[in-house]
């Protein structure tokens, strides 16, 4: 194990080399680069092991992560905002074909109007893409996911692609120390992939056919049984992986001073530590606050958010996008957890954060203040220009 | 040059049990590829006619390895696949994309520029029936001039597709690509040839084949290989090859006046009127007397 101080981009890519892909696909995309850049200095100096394709668009670069995974290799990839949507075509083709590909997306806003900084908006409109969603909160959680995330996606009873999220610029390129795995270790958590759903020179197979009516809903059910079957590989990896490394995490979502709390907060992504921060500090006031940090989109933590907020009063959906013409893509998932669940709190959404705007502790505790009158509307920070 | 011929090309089947229409010379092309490159060939298909009939769950029809990808990457498909079987350790192999023209010129162009630019170890086949026949015949960059297509239709003001084909020998040759090829269904021996020859050469290959299609050229399911001699015969598509940074014309025109027979046997042609015929005709010309010049002038 080595300590080092980089950034969320560089601890990923440190993560990902230690996954020993056999294939990366990359294209440029901001605040994406640096973590392709890495990589492709790894393989430059041999210090990484791995075809490292320049494809000439993102939607190449899935396109031939497909490929290699269906040619039976472990791969990466990474992308942001315009190149997740240009790429979105294939991002159901992975997950329908149940290829394990892990990619990193460094949460980006996305156009119109223009804008290259961080929010939500790009990974949220692909919930239902049929990928593992996960959202980091550091880069130490950034770097071990890229090796969790092999063995999640991997996992015979899983078989699903797995996107890694960084927030753009507030994780991407933020600087901390982490510490980094050995070889070694990681090589006895993740061994080599091995699958049975891949081209066969010896007995070949016909694969990404098309289903008609007949037989769709076999496959897609089996899909959806995949992902389900995620939820109890991912806390088990994660015990395995907490005895290997010494860093343990917390399942689909991640509770902070919930046990008696009435006021809470619900976000996901590296605005939960401000929230952390915040409730701490409330918490020396008396106020009784919490935080649930949902780490998992998909599989989504339904039970999980339902059976932590049973004895809230007033809870807030934080989160960095809109589903225009409904509410926050987040604050819909969260209610629909909670109907019929017997949980009696209000439920509000504050939309903030939107193309990289920042989320200050003022806001935070803003949103604790007003949790006391028990709001249930639907609200922007930052409309107001400045 | 042995590479297999009509007389002894092997009788195994790699592409069987489709549901292509009678006639089809999009699965001749396929079918002839793989026959001559065998049980090792993992075949990459586009959204499109051949995956359409070939590769419906459970009725599979390939009997090698095969793969559909999305409509537009067909190619960095191919590049993935190639890398993935390559870091297995795996030699021997040849992996093979099969995309129409719609597949190849129009959406699928900025892959195919991909990958011949990173030279990926790869054979690109091209089955170009002239427009996008699996959604029922609408216009492609390849659609030749005059055709009606169900996006180009004979109307009384604009009658059938207004431009030319796109020149893909040539884009695909200006990549600087280790081996290019157009051919046609019509000449199997020179097809196979090319794709024999393809598969000795490294890095990236394309052949352009032209494969009637009867569906949506109105022509008799008979007639398919005639046609594609036809078409040869006359000039409107050439038989060349692009190697070592040179281009080789391998046939002359030998029945130019056999034009009217073409295009009259053809109802996407059927609008078109004697000097339409003309035109067609000057078009072609120019282009063969383009190329005897540039010829000339390179001193070949």
């Amino acid at each position: 194990m080595t300590r080092a101080f980089v950034s969320g981009n560089e601890a990923f890519a440190q993560g990902i080399s230690l996954c020993r892909p056999a294939v990366i696909s990359a294209y440029p995309i901001t605040p994406q680069t640096i973590v392709v850049e890495r990589l492709s200095e790894m393989v430059a100096d041999g210090k990484l092991v791995s075809d490292f394709i320049h494809v000439e668009s993102e939607h190449s670069a899935m396109s031939c992560a497909i490929g290699a995974s269906a040619a039976g290799v472990r791969v990466f990839t990474a992308t942001s905002s315009q190149g997740l949507l240009y790429m979105a075509e294939c991002l159901p083709y992975a997950a329908g074909g149940r290829f394990p590909i892990v990619m990193m997306n460094a949460d980006r806003s996305v156009a119109l109007p223009w804008n290259i900084y961080g929010d939500q908006s790009d990974s949220l409109s692909q919930i239902s893409s049929g990928w593992i969603q996960f959202y980091a909160m550091n880069a130490q959680e950034a770097l071990d996911m890229a090796i969790m995330a092999y063995r999640i996606a991997e996992d015979p009873s899983v078989s699903i692609p797995f996107m890694v999220n960084l927030d753009g610029f507030n994780l991407t390129h933020t600087y901390e120390n982490v510490d980094i795995p050995a070889q070694d270790a990681v090589d006895g958590f993740l061994p080599p992939y091995k699958t049975d759903n891949r081209i066969d020179l010896e007995e070949p197979v016909n694969m990404g056919f098309s289903a008609g009516p007949a037989y769709n809903t076999l496959f897609k059910m089996g899909e959806h049984q995949g992902m389900l079957n995620a939820k109890c590989a991912i806390p088990a990896i994660e015990d395995e992986f907490f005895k290997v490394f010494g860093r343990g995490y917390t399942g689909l979502v991640e509770k902070h001073r919930l046990e008696d709390a009435e006021l809470v907060i619900i976000t996901l992504g590296c605005v939960s530590g401000l929230c952390m921060d915040v409730t701490d500090r409330l918490r020396e006031e008396g106020v009784r606050a919490g935080v649930l940090r949902i780490r998992y989109m998909r599989p989504f933590p339904d039970e999980e958010v339902s059976s932590a907020l049973l004895g809230a009063k007033a809870v807030c959906v934080l989160e960095k996008d809109v589903s225009f013409g409904n509410a926050g893509t987040v604050f819909g998932e969260v209610r629909s957890a909670l109907y019929g669940s017997g949980c009696s709190c209000t439920v509000c959404n504050r939309i903030a954060g939107l193309g990289g705007r920042d989320i200050s502790s003022d806001d935070i505790r803003c949103i604790f203040e007003e949790l006391r009158d028990g709001p249930s509307d639907v609200r922007f920070i930052g409309g107001q220009t400045s | 040059m042995s590479g297999p011929t009509a007389k002894t090309i092997t009788e195994d089947e790699y592409f069987y049990g489709h549901k292509a229409c009678a006639g089809c010379g999009g699965a001749l092309a396929v079918r002839i590829a793989l026959k001559v490159l065998g049980r090792r060939a993992v075949a990459v298909l586009p959204a499109g006619c051949m995956s359409a009939v070939g590769f419906n769950f459970p009725n599979l029809c390939f009997a090698n390895n095969a793969i559909i990808s999305t409509f537009a990457g067909t190619a960095s498909m191919m590049t993935g696949i190639e890398a993935g079987l390559k870091a297995r350790g795996l030699s021997d192999y040849t992996v093979v994309g099969f995309a129409g023209d719609g597949g190849t010129a129009d959406i699928g162009l900025q892959a195919l520029s991909g990958c011949i630019d990173r030279n990926d170890d790869v054979i690109y086949i091209c089955y170009d029936n002239e427009a996008y026949m699996n959604t029922g015949t609408q216009k492609s960059s390849l659609t030749p001039f005059g055709a009606s297509t169900t996006t180009t239709p004979a109307g009384s003001i604009v009658r059938g597709n207004t431009r030319e084909k796109k020149d893909l020998l040539r884009i695909v040759a200006a990549h600087g690509i280790p081996y290019a090829a157009t051919a046609s269904v019509g000449y199997l021996d020179d097809y196979m040839m090319k794709v024999e020859k393809a598969s000795r050469i490294r890095g990236t290959k394309f052949i352009h084949v032209l494969a009637p299609c009867p569906t949506g050229w109105g022509a008799r399911t008979d007639m398919t290989v005639e046609l594609a001699r036809k078409a040869v015969d006359t000039g409107l598509w050439r038989l060349e090859e692009f190697e070592n940074g040179e281009f080789r014309l391998n046939r002359g025109m030998s029945d130019p006046a056999g034009i009217r027979d073409y295009i009259r046997s053809q109802k996407r042609f059927a609008h078109l009127t004697d000097e339409d015929i003309a035109h067609i005709e000057r078009f072609r010309d120019a282009r063969w007397k383009d190329d005897a010049q540039g010829r000339s002038e390179r001193g070949l």
